[in-house]
């Protein structure tokens, strides 16, 4: 456009020049000076920033960095450039996740999958993140088209499916294992997977893909009437996984029996969303970078502003074999954890004792508590804590029927479907 | 059973329960699982039409029995209104129930997520929950289907949502 614009103004000289009577250069005039106008103003157009080689810590107003790099410099963090490296999953570009990867995207995750196989709709602009020009487009395309303007350093995935379906869920994982971006990296090819989708289906299809695979992953919720919602953090073998308790959430306080259904489905606000998004993307970096204490569940309650808090044993009884089978391998590794984390409690025992905390701050006392390893013991199923219900009840026990409860003799698949069809014709 | 009218509840106890817990990604066990599907299917279709209340068609839209489609209908003052009905059987079914979709009601009803899959009541999970794995398709269609569209579809006729098929023939040709 800049090019054009000089252009205009070569040929409005040219034309001034070429007349006769000066008396009509007066509305050329003008017309340059729009034109010069113009030009100023396709100049404070959009810029696109370019890519960033290495993360610097310089504190320069050109370097996107230099505040997150600030973190390593005060001792929070003790390697921030280390994002870079990781690749985090998505599943679920909505109200959570759309907003979840925007902050991973502006914190320099090294790559982000996203997932879904929905469209952006008007319907979703009270929420954040999407724009109403972005109607009608994949929301994972959405999504690639701002995150790579905002960080291009980011690798971005987009993945248009839906997880639930046996083709979606084949693509799925296999897109999980694909280690192409860090080839030397152990297990699959994702550091971390988030699930920030709407329904329970979903839900249990991320568990089933993240048991097979033994990845941990974060669960993350906003309840149907949008005053509350979780997180939780779910590594197999080790802590429950979905499918080993019915769900828990937050109890919103409001009585089921007053809470109007009728004419709509669910609500949703942008701040719960963006709330839990925060609460999730904090404990991912909290994972990831390792630093500060990552939250096994940590629950939201907007009405009552309260946080309840709990960790949870994987279920022996789990309904689900891949959790069965990550439990047996996370007992058989358990001497040798328990010696390794001994010796590093030690370790960390001797090297409080040599730098003896300066007793005179009263508020560097509680540190040495905080690094107490000994966790509580974690709840049982049953035992919940306040604020805290079940979404479902557990599968009722029973034992197989001695007879075949249809009456149909039967039994063969291609019979079978003949019967069905012709009940159809 | 609390929350559902005694018909639904009546109905429901005459569909045959199955035994085999399998999804589409167990191999011979989701074999087995998919002939009860089809044994409490033929049993509740047949059920169905000697109570002269034949309100659905469904078949497996794939050889995996993966995928399902057909019609279903609902007769509201005397007028017949047909919809296109599909659905997948999940991954992690029968853990989790089959997403039942009305495409055509699409964006016509607030009891409706994206891609036409119906709204069900607070009821129908934990039911489904309790039941795994001796519920199946047929249930899914009693328990879910059958309620919404009795709830929902005199209501998008009334408002004017839809139109009977005869009424949108006339309308177009005057
Ligand atoms: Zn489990």
């Amino acid at each position: 456009m800049e090019v054009e614009l000089k252009e205009m103004l070569n040929d409005l000289e040219s034309l001034k020049r070429s007349l006769t009577d000066p008396s009509h250069s007066a509305p050329i005039d003008k017309l340059q000076l729009r034109v010069e106008r113009l030009t100023s103003l396709a100049k404070t157009g959009p810029v696109r920033r370019s890519k960033v080689q290495d993360m610097s810590a310089e504190v320069v107003d050109s370097n996107p960095y230099s505040r997150l790099m600030a973190l390593q410099r005060m001792g929070i963090v003790k390697n921030y450039e280390r994002i870079r490296e990781f690749s985090v999953a998505i599943v679920g570009v909505g109200g959570v996740g759309s907003v979840a990867a925007e902050m991973l995207t502006r914190c320099g995750i090294g790559r982000l999958l996203l997932y879904d196989y929905d469209k952006v709709e008007l319907a979703n602009m009270n929420r954040l993140f999407f724009r109403p020009e972005q109607s009608g487009m994949t929301k994972t395309d959405a999504a690639v088209q701002t995150l790579s303007d905002i960080n291009p350093d980011v690798v971005l995935e987009s993945y248009t499916l839906n997880i639930t379906t046996v083709q979606g869920f084949e693509t799925f994982t296999s897109s999980l294992k694909d280690k192409s971006f860090r080839p030397n990296k152990e297990g699959s090819g994702v550091d971390l997977v988030l699930s920030c989708v709407d329904n329970y289906e979903a839900r249990m299809a991320v568990n089933q893909a993240c048991n097979e695979l033994n990845q941990t992953w974060m669960e993350s919720g906003v309840s149907e009437d949008a005053v509350s919602g979780h997180i939780q953090l779910l590594i197999p073998g080790e802590t429950a996984c979905f499918a080993c308790a019915p769900p828990l959430v937050v109890a919103s306080g409001i009585d089921e029996r007053t809470l109007k259904r009728e004419g709509v489905c669910a609500a949703s606000l942008p701040t719960t969303m963006g709330v839990v998004a925060g609460l999730l993307v904090q404990n991912t970096l909290k994972y990831l970078l390792n630093f500060g204490n990552v939250s096994p569940y940590l629950g939201y309650n907007s009405l009552k502003d309260f946080f309840p808090t709990m960790e949870m044993k994987p279920n022996p009884q789990c309904s689900n074999f891949a959790c069965l089978e990550r439990q047996k391998e996370y007992l058989l590794v358990k001497p040798a954890r328990d010696a390794a984390s001994k010796a590093k409690m030690e370790a960390e025992a001797s090297s409080v004792t040599e730098a003896p905390l300066h007793l005179d701050n009263e508020w560097e006392i509680s540190v040495v508590d905080d690094s107490e390893p000994d966790r509580k013991e974690a709840k049982s199923s049953d035992a919940l804590p306040e604020g805290l219900v079940r979404e479902l009840p557990s599968a009722d026990d029973f034992q197989k029927p001695p007879a075949e409860a249809a009456d149909s003799t039967v039994d063969d698949l291609e019979e079978l479907r003949k019967q069905l069809d012709a009940l159809n014709s | 059973m609390e929350g559902w009218d005694p018909n639904t509840k009546s109905t429901l106890t005459q569909i045959p329960l199955l035994t085999t817990k399998a999804g589409p990604r167990d191999g011979p066990a989701w074999t087995q699982r998919l002939k009860e599907e089809y044994k409490s299917l033929i049993a509740y279709t047949q059920m169905n039409k000697s109570n002269d209340n034949d309100w659905f068609r469904i078949s497996a839209a794939n050889p995996e029995g993966t995928r399902w489609t057909g019609k279903c209908w609902y007769v509201h003052n005397l007028l017949k209104y047909e919809f296109d009905l599909q659905f997948d059987i999940p991954v992690t079914y029968p853990a989790t129930a089959p997403e039942l979709e009305l495409p055509q009601l699409d964006g016509k009803t607030q009891k409706m997520y994206r891609g036409g899959k119906i709204c069900l009541t607070v009821h129908f999970k934990p039911l489904w929950a309790k039941n795994c794995p001796r519920f199946g398709v047929a249930h899914a269609l009693c328990l879910g289907l059958a309620p919404w569209l009795a709830a929902e579809i005199p209501i998008l006729v009334d408002s004017g949502m839809i139109k009977h098929k005869d009424d949108a023939a006339t309308s177009a040709e005057s």
